[in-house]
């Protein structure tokens, strides 16, 4: 599946986007949160509050416990601040 | 009652005349426009511009499910809404939402109903520049943001 990434999550991270596959057992947005925080330290400062994190599925907003399977594209990014 | 809803997400500026002219004209059911811009202020003296950032594709269903449902709620006769991206000086708008009905209360509320979702649900990052040339960071959510939401599930009379 395709991560991408927004403001201060992408700088963090450091990339605007990838693609990952994450391994069996990770079912939830929690638990891919939880996952990528292990894939080095730019992840772990990145999602070091997974609260404050948004995540849309298929660009349409989902809450933590949402489940992944099937997903194309998730978004990872903070609070909106539009308008 | 059908509406209909343009949304546009661009960089350039655009003109708020030609856009309630769009809305309304050539429609002779039209009685009412509301129209609410959002300008880049400059915090006291201190802000030099906003470069904003957006989650292309979902900026823009986003903002056409939140003008769906202002549609289902109130009977209006076209909904526009147009928000740019990326650098934007002071005094520049950023944000256009305009709400054509029948009669005003529709419009009205539909306008502000617009506003609270798209601030607090539509993929949109504001990172300020400062006028001493040092990046002032992201703009954190405000809370009083999300709060205007809740006042919207309070019955349907809005």
């Amino acid at each position: 599946m395709k991560l991408v990434y927004f403001a201060w999550v992408r700088e963090r991270i450091g990339i605007a986007e990838e693609d990952v596959s994450p391994p069996a057992g990770v079912a939830t947005v929690r638990d891919l949160l939880e996952w990528l925080k292990t894939r080095g330290e730019e992840y772990a400062e990145a999602l070091k509050y997974p609260d404050a994190i948004r995540v849309a599925i298929n660009q349409e907003h989902v809450r933590h416990d949402e489940r992944i399977a099937g997903a194309r594209e998730i978004g990872l990014f903070p609070p909106m601040t539009g308008g | 009652m059908s509406c209909r809803v343009t949304v546009r997400i661009q960089s350039e500026p655009f003109d708020t005349a030609d856009e309630i002219t769009a809305i309304s004209g050539g429609d002779n059911d039209v009685g009412a426009v509301v129209t609410f811009s959002g300008l880049c202020r400059d915090e006291a003296g201190t802000l030099h511009a906003l470069e904003i950032e957006h989650y292309p594709g979902m900026a823009e269903a986003e903002i056409g499910r939140i003008a769906d449902a202002a549609a289902k709620r109130w009977p209006v006769t076209a909904l526009t809404v147009v928000h740019r991206h990326g650098k934007i000086g002071i005094g520049e708008q950023i944000v256009l939402v305009v709400a054509a009905s029948r009669h005003r209360q529709a419009a009205f509320s539909a306008a502000e109903f617009l506003m609270d979702f798209l601030k607090s649900r539509a993929p949109f990052w504001k990172k300020e520049h400062r006028c001493d040339g040092t990046e002032g960071g992201w703009v954190d959510a405000k809370e009083a943001d999300d709060a205007a939401l809740s006042r919207w599930d309070r019955g349907k009379q809005g």
